[in-house]
């Protein structure tokens, strides 16, 4: 039962980095490939995992250091997994002036983590982000691709609890 | 191949289509589907539009999507334009209004009054955009101070569709310029008309095109730049999510120009719809030949490629943003070399910002003097503000430069909702400054607004009121910078970082005097000797606080107070016994139980336990919590 599993789990990896090698085929004739490449690889997994990068190194024959460098560089960039849910709290001006402030820090309080990390289930991402576009309906978050607006601190659970 | 005259023949076929006015000979339906509009709800609406209209069999009517209007509050918006007859614009639309709309309007013609925008605005009292008599969008006094240059087709036409684009006089502008004038008479055009670079600096966009120009090399690129990174600003979103082929031809037309024949966009990875768009845009253009080969028939040849930004603020400035379309870390490099000899893989290259490719079309059509006509003698034409933060019409407005911020906040934003005190207006975000209110008839143009120790930015325009601690929004910002810095120069890396921690000092009841004179004096050795224009500005909001808002600096360090209430050390939330009820609402929303009590006698907080979120003061209906130091002055 065990080596079952785990032969399952082996062949979706490699599905995976088949659809990445896949994705990054396009790419690699291109000047200044690797971040397109990089944007690839997350897309395909959500965040940059070592084997992908990796493949990267290899395809496009660029040092895994300076790959490391850069995806490192950029904030979009994750080299961790994250949450299933994606919260972001925008921290542009208008909504900062329009109280951002509170509602990132009830959002923390009630999931009880800090931005930029995620809870212990992996149910949840929480992070800061900058201006969205929705500056009309400040103070906003988005969770996943969704937008709430006009919010104030005590409409959090409420939201919360559409996700639980 | 699509020649100058199959151009025209689509424009011919398509007119209907993008007609806005009364002469229409086809039923449309307009809404406007940018980033804002789904944020309110547009595509529930969209779908009870094609629900209804098929229940009653009228799926014929077109239902198009468009760019943003720019009246962000009134989202979703709906413009219903019926044969021969005026449009009409219904605004805050629901799927419940959408059947009304259908069954009394579209079916039966009967405008349902009360969506109407003026029924709504009437109802607002809306200073601003009230006092209208008429049910549509342009007559509100919003839109008449503006002038649409950039914006010109943004809630207009559909921008997934080229023919649209075409028939408003698209391509017509490279067609004049590739077929009848020569590369140097378009450089010397944009030179005459005096048109500033866009995205912040407000270089002559003349004199930077006649550079790359002039530059001598096989290869050339242009790049436009769709980084937008100030944090509360969306202008150049906009603009490529209503209007993407409007930019692929103005690169097209300075490829032209400069003489290249590559083009990038380079824009940021946190705008999925304008990359969706633009996406599209260019595969549409490449279809109708209007991109590759041989453009219209002449031995021009251009092509452009997206690339995605991965969330650095620096890759904004130009040198930054080269290394990251190369594939680096994008840092800045010591200029000169300017981008305009040594940009992309060592290549002369043309940077513009988005806003400034969208002049070029109507620059090259209309001619230097019609530019020059509008906005002021050193900087003519138009400038799109995303206007937000305490302000009654939040939104997008794009003005003639030299218009008064007074005009801008109190008559096209309508001035600051529950009669609360205007405090400043921040333009340039992170490397802008805080205006007060003695500079409020100050014309906005690039000299005064550095001038009164400001700058024009990107055009981002935020609106502050009493309850904004200046201290506080300092220190917004130079926690951006500080994050946001690369790291190559000490003064921004570590300076950015000092500057940051005493203002957290001052925040946190910790600061002295010496603390706010250091802040002056690292703040200009920081401008002094940072390497690129973010180090350079970083101070800026410090700065201009400093100069306008010391005393709220002061009231920190000598008083232990925050004016606006703001500072969280300073607070303290309390409950005054004679009006509370003891309904218990604030212990129920209280996230840390510090409110206790017993029902119908007076709560109390436990002031160990309470973390100042103020969720109990939002929630109280009794006016019973009291957050001390709010609004105590001298
Ligand atoms: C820190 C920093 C951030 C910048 N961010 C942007 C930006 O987001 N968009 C932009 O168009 N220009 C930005 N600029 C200005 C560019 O470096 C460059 O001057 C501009 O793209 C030139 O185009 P223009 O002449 O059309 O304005 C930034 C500059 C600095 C120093
Ligand atoms: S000023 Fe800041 S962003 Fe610019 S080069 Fe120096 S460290 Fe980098
Ligand atoms: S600042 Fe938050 S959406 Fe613009």
């Amino acid at each position: 039962m065990e080596n079952v599993k785990k032969c399952c789990a082996n062949q979706q990896t490699s599905k995976t980095l088949l659809k990445a090698k896949e994705e990054l085929r396009d790419i690699k004739g291109k000047e200044g490939a690797l971040i397109p490449a990089l944007h690839k690889i997350q897309s395909v997994y959500g965040y940059l995992p070592e084997e992908a990068l990796m493949l990267v190194s290899e395809e496009l024959d660029i040092p895994i250091t300076q790959i490391y460098g850069v995806a490192s560089f950029y904030s979009f960039f994750s080299l961790e997994p994250k949450g299933q849910h994606i919260i972001s709290v925008c921290l542009g001006t208008a909504c900062y002036v329009k109280g951002a402030q509170n509602i990132l820090e009830r959002l923390s309080s009630e999931l009880g983590i800090e931005e930029g990390s995620t809870t212990e289930d992996g149910k949840f991402t929480l992070q800061a982000t900058r201006c969205i576009g929705a500056c009309g309906l400040a103070p906003v978050i988005m969770i996943d691709e969704k937008v709430y607006g006009k919010l104030s601190s005590h409409d959090i659970p409420k939201i919360l609890r559409e996700y639980k | 191949m699509k020649s100058a005259i199959e151009l025209n023949e689509i424009r011919n076929t398509f007119k209907d289509e993008v007609c806005q006015y009364t002469n229409g000979s086809i039923a449309r339906i307009l809404v406007g589907v940018a980033t804002c509009g789904i944020a309110a709800g547009a595509e529930s609406v969209i779908s009870e539009f094609q629900e209804q209209l098929n229940q009653l069999g009228l799926s014929d009517i077109a239902i198009t999507q468009t760019g943003c209007i720019g009246v962000c509050d009134l989202e979703p918006i709906v413009d219903v334009i019926m044969p021969g007859e005026d449009k009409v614009t219904y605004v805050r639309m629901t799927p419940e209004k959408v059947k009304k709309v259908v069954s009394n309007h579209i079916k039966n013609g009967h405008i349902v009054e009360e969506y109407t925008i003026k029924h709504i605005l009437d109802n607002l009292n809306t200073k601003g955009l009230a006092n209208i008599n008429s049910t549509k969008l342009e007559e509100v006094n919003f839109f008449k101070k503006q002038k649409r240059i950039a914006l010109k087709n943004c809630g207009i036409i559909n921008p997934e569709s080229i023919d649209e684009y075409i028939a408003l006089n698209g391509y017509k502008a490279l067609e004049k310029a590739i077929i009848e004038m020569t590369s140097k008479e378009v450089v010397d055009l944009l030179k005459e008309s005096g048109l500033r670079g866009r995205g912040g600096g407000g270089f002559t966009t003349g004199l930077k095109w006649e550079f790359t120009a002039k530059a001598e090399n096989d290869k050339k690129y242009v790049v436009c730049n769709a980084d937008e990174g100030d944090p509360g600003a969306f202008m150049d979103r906009s603009i490529l999510e209503g209007d993407p082929q409007s930019i692929l031809e103005a690169m097209t037309i300075a490829g032209y120009a400069v003489g290249a024949n590559k083009g990038f966009i380079y824009i940021r990875a946190e705008y999925p719809m304008a990359v969706k768009r633009l996406e599209k845009a260019i595969s549409q253009a490449k279809e109708y030949e209007l991109l590759g080969k041989n453009i219209l028939g002449t031995n021009f040849s251009f092509d452009i490629e997206l690339r995605l930004g991965a969330g650095a603020f620096v890759c904004g400035e130009e040198t930054a943003l080269i290394r990251s379309i190369e594939g680096e870390r994008g840092m800045s490099v010591q200029k000169p070399p300017f981008p305009a000899n040594s940009g992309l893989w060592g290549k002369p290259t043309l940077i513009n910002n988005v806003e400034t490719f969208a002049n070029i079309t109507q620059m090259i059509l209309k001619g230097s003097e019609w530019f020059r006509s509008i906005g002021t003698e050193k900087s003519p034409g138009t400038k799109v503000f995303a206007l937000g933060g305490k302000i009654t019409n939040t939104g997008l407005v794009e003005i003639p430069m030299g218009t008064t911020l007074r005009e801008v906040i109190y008559e096209i934003g309508g001035g600051i909702p529950h009669n609360k005190e205007f405090k400043a207006v921040q333009t340039g975000g992170p490397s802008g400054g805080c205006i007060p209110f003695t500079h409020i008839d100050s014309p906005i143009d690039y000299d005064t607004l550095t001038a009164i120790g400001s700058m024009m930015g990107s055009g981002g325009m935020i609106v502050m009121d009493e309850d904004n601690c200046m201290v506080d929004v300092a220190k917004f910002f130079l926690e951006f910078v500080s994050h946001e810095s690369c790291g190559k120069c000490s003064p921004c890396r570590i300076g950015t970082k000092r500057l940051l921690e005493i203002l957290t000092k001052i925040t946190e009841g910790k600061g002295t005097i010496e603390d706010i004179d250091n802040l002056e004096r690292l703040s200009h050795d920081i401008k002094a000797t940072a390497l690129c224009g973010l180090g350079q500005t970083a101070p800026n909001p410090v700065l201009s606080t400093l100069k306008y808002f010391r005393h709220e600096y002061e009231a920190h360090v000598n008083e232990h107070r925050c004016v606006a209430g703001v500072c969280k050390a300073f607070k303290s939330y309390t409950i005054k016994p004679v009006r509370c009820v003891g309904c218990g609402v604030c212990a129920r929303v209280c996230p840390v139980h510090a409110i206790t009590g017993v029902v119908k006698k007076p709560y109390s907080i436990d002031q160990e336990k309470c973390i100042k979120c103020g969720a109990c003061m939002d929630q109280c209906r009794f006016e019973a919590i009291e957050n001390t130091f709010k609004k105590e002055r001298e």
